[in-house]
């Protein structure tokens, strides 16, 4: 199925869960509750519409710094202002930051009979940072789970060993957190320089 | 843990207990830095555990300092024996974001040195693999090819290993004169190489038997796991990306994915190899479909005039003068002058830089350079995400960068191939003995630098 | 430096200095990309041999140089400390590549900035990753620096560090 044919799918299946979706720069993106995201997952996998067996990426976007460089006040025009690429469906500007939500869950999805691609997003809150584990239907969920928890701290629920995987255990803090100073060290051993 | 078991034959019989053996971050497997803990029963692996993240140098975090060109040299280091293929990755999911289309030669450029790129890493990979059985000189024959290799890329690109020759829009310089007989020279002496491999070890007893039904994984398992690459196509999944979403000029090449059939190490020993021929054959046909050049005929037009003085000209006022000339620039800045920038960059000023003529001798093009170097100004895509796919030399490294409108990347995400695969090699060596470890291990290729990032 | 040493002694002394330059026996702690220059160096083209350090140990016990390659991270570090002191004195140190010179670019929350933190470094080998030539280099420095060490392999007394935890 082509990107918006994909995304009309799901929001049929789906109608309730969907909160929004979109198909910037061809790639097809749908933005879901975190409900729903488990049920959504298993029809992906095993419905015969979309057989989306490969689980490519897991990966978690911080959204609170959002827009809030700084830019040099004459330099207004953002960005290049070409005309889209003639094999790239276009003109699906990008809807933003998921509102008030500041971390946002991103899956990618990849179907090898049907060979289409699928975005999933599920925005999440500060307060309440959990959603569902996927380690039952793909098992490379696992590790790339434990890089999101390790990374930013988002708790999946079922998870059967959710422990740091990049950082040692006594680091303290979640790297990849805008908040995160870049070059804040906590050394085991050695100086704190 | 540790507790004993009942011995098969009854009371009387020896007493057996697991041993835990750590197979250290520091170890002689010249792969990089991991920590397998194995738990043993005699010579037999019940159990294994993986630790990664020792060589975690914040790549993400990092690209969220610099500006988009900036990033290219963090993107050199991540998978570091192929690094003109994260090079190409990142820069392609760039453009997809700005929409941007660069120039055919430029697409040729980049897919040749790609398929050098990996034509190096499978080198390294089987000859590091083969050196650990037991077969140094393999080791030897592979890094003298891989060294041709290395001279033909720093021809091109000016250096052996890290090269972030790709630049957003396009890539650095033009192929140098003489580029293609050093490469026909260059895949002569690697068929060679490859040749002589084949006889000392496709056949070989010693080889075939550490090889051959160790390290097994059947295609669910890796469809689950995320594998792709090399290591999926042994276990007969035909999934290439750049056959299945073709991108660059790739569906203009014709070559053919090679598949395994039982999912071993000697299968994907196998498939390493013959990938490289095609590989070859990749490279083959794209210098004869590449889209010359111009003709520089040894002296591009106008007077030759050192850089420096066309700068003081121009900042006296003599523009007319400066005109018709050419700026003399360093020779690491060869290969991109005025004439040959249409092949090698996209037309487009807010995103590559001008050609060296243009920078020194007229004030438009030292605009441009200046708004794309100076601190705080730079690339600037518009705001949104984008996920790119490329065929790693592991697997599919994808690159999902997020931008909100500024001068440096929002986020941005490498999706390493080795990372699936290292999550399933517990798998991978659960039921083979401990001497199967190093075979097993071997042909996963691991790269720190992609795995940890 | 060599005190009270007569002829014959400070002949030996030069006479093992001779032996120890031209036996390395190195421990190639190899972490990232500078690994590949590594190899590179260690096989046939800029063959590493001639120089009679070709054999690699790979065992701190046995080995007399600590080849430091390729960045050190955070976590990394106590490992490379413990191979450290494992290793039996005469013992030098080479720093290879600017991540463990310096910390190179990654100047971020996981690397250290420079092994030389936590430990002496005899030799730095800038490059990212350095040329097989400059390696070369560096090796002939060290070679020369094990001349002229004094024979019970003690070396200068470096500054009084700080206390660190």
């Amino acid at each position: 199925m082509n990107a918006d044919a994909l995304i009309q799918a799901v929001k049929d299946r789906f109608p309730q869960g969907v909160i929004a979706s979109h198909c910037y720069r061809g790639d097809a993106t749908v933005l879901l509750g975190r409900e729903v995201l488990p049920e959504v997952a298993r029809t992906l996998k095993t419905d015969p519409a979309f057989q989306m067996n490969f689980l490519m990426d897991l990966t978690a976007v911080d959204f609170s710094a959002f827009g809030t460089r700084p830019s040099p006040a004459f330099f207004n025009s953002s960005g290049v202002g070409m005309g889209p690429r003639p094999q790239i469906p276009d003109q699906d500007p990008w809807p933003g930051p998921p509102g008030p939500a500041r971390f946002l869950v991103v899956y990618h999805f990849f179907s090898l009979p049907l060979k289409h691609r699928l975005r999933l997003e599920v925005p999440l809150d500060e307060a309440d940072l959990e959603v569902d584990s996927l380690t039952s239907l793909w098992a490379g969920a696992n590790w790339l789970e434990r890089e999101v928890w390790d990374m930013f701290g988002i708790r999946f629920r079922g998870h059967p060993d959710l422990k740091r995987i990049l950082m040692y255990e006594e680091f303290v803090g979640h790297p990849l957190r805008k908040d995160y100073p870049v070059n804040k060290r906590q050394p085991l051993i050695g100086p704190r320089n | 843990m540790d507790t004993p078991q009942t011995p098969p034959g009854g009371p009387g019989e020896l007493e057996t207990r697991d041993m835990l053996l750590n197979v250290g971050p520091a170890h002689p497997a010249m792969h990089g830095i991991v920590r397998i803990v194995v738990k043993l029963d005699g010579e037999q692996v019940e159990d294994a555990d993986v630790e990664i993240g020792y060589l975690h140098r914040g790549f993400e975090k990092m690209a969220e300092t610099v500006d988009y060109n900036g990033v290219m040299p963090y993107t050199d280091r991540l998978n570091y024996v192929s690094p003109l293929i994260n090079n190409m990755g990142y820069c392609m999911a760039v453009e997809k974001l700005l929409g941007l289309s660069v120039p055919k030669r430029c697409h040729y450029i980049r897919v040749i040195l790609s398929e050098i790129s990996r034509i190096t890493d499978h080198l390294t990979c089987v000859g590091a693999g083969a050196m650990e059985l037991g077969a140094f000189t393999v080791f030897l024959y592979m890094i003298k090819a891989r060294e041709y290799l290395w001279e033909l890329v720093e021809m091109v690109t000016g250096a052996r290993l890290t090269v972030s020759f790709c630049r957003v829009g396009g890539v650095k310089s033009d192929l140098p004169e003489g580029f293609a007989e050093r490469c026909g020279q260059a895949l002569r002496e690697t068929r060679k190489v490859l040749t002589e491999v084949d006889r000392l070890l496709t056949r070989n007893r010693i080889f075939v038997d550490r090889m051959s039904g160790t390290g097994t994984i059947s295609a669910e398992d890796a469809i689950s796991h995320g594998i792709t690459g090399p290591f999926l196509r042994g276990s007969g999944v035909a999934y290439d990306v750049r056959k299945e979403c073709p991108y660059s000029v790739y569906d203009q090449m014709d070559f053919d994915v090679p598949i395994g059939t039982r999912g071993d190490n000697l299968d994907r020993y196998m498939v390493r190899m013959e990938e490289m021929e095609q590989s070859m054959r990749i490279i083959e046909q794209a210098l004869r479909q590449i889209p010359p050049g111009p003709i520089l005929a040894g002296s591009e037009t106008g007077r030759p005039m050192a850089a420096s003085e066309m700068v003081d000209q121009g900042k006296i006022g003599n523009i007319r003068s400066i005109a018709d000339t050419r700026a003399v620039t360093d020779p690491t800045l060869e290969g991109a002058a005025r004439p040959q920038h249409p092949s090698i960059a996209a037309g487009e000023k807010r995103v590559f830089l001008p050609p060296k003529e243009d920078t020194y001798g007229n004030i438009e093009g030292l605009m441009q350079h200046f708004k794309l170097v100076m601190y705080g100004h730079g690339v600037r895509p518009p705001k949104g995400e984008v996920y790119f796919p490329v065929e790693g030399a592991n697997g599919e490294l994808g690159f999902y960068v997020v931008s909100d409108g500024g001068n440096t990347p929002y986020r941005v995400r490498v999706r390493p191939p080795c990372f699936a695969i290292m999550s399933a090699l517990p798998k991978l060596l659960v039921g083979d003995m401990m001497a199967d470890v190093t075979p097993t291990f071997g042909s996963v290729n691991m790269i720190g630098g992609e795995l940890d990032r | 430096m060599f005190g009270d040493a007569g002829f014959l002694t400070s002949r030996i002394e030069e006479a093992i200095g001779w032996a120890r330059k031209f036996s390395i026996f190195q421990y190639p702690f190899v972490t990232a990309c500078c690994g590949m220059e590594y190899m590179a160096t260690a096989c046939s083209h800029y063959d590493v041999d001639r120089f009679g350090a070709g054999l690699p140990r790979f065992s701190p016990r046995q080995a007399d140089v600590l080849f430091v390659v390729g960045t050190i991270s955070h976590k990394m570090l106590p490992v490379l400390k413990r191979i450290y002191d494992q290793m039996a004195e005469p013992k030098w140190v080479v720093s290879f590549g600017v991540c463990t010179c310096t910390g190179g670019f990654y100047d971020n929350y996981a690397t250290v900035m420079g092994i030389d933190t936590i430990m002496p470094v005899d030799v730095y080998i800038p490059g990212c990753p350095p040329r097989p030539e400059y390696v070369l280099d560096g090796l002939l420095k060290l070679q020369a620096k094990m001349q002229a060490q004094h024979s019970s392999g003690r070396r200068p007394e470096p500054e009084p560090r700080p206390e660190f935890e």
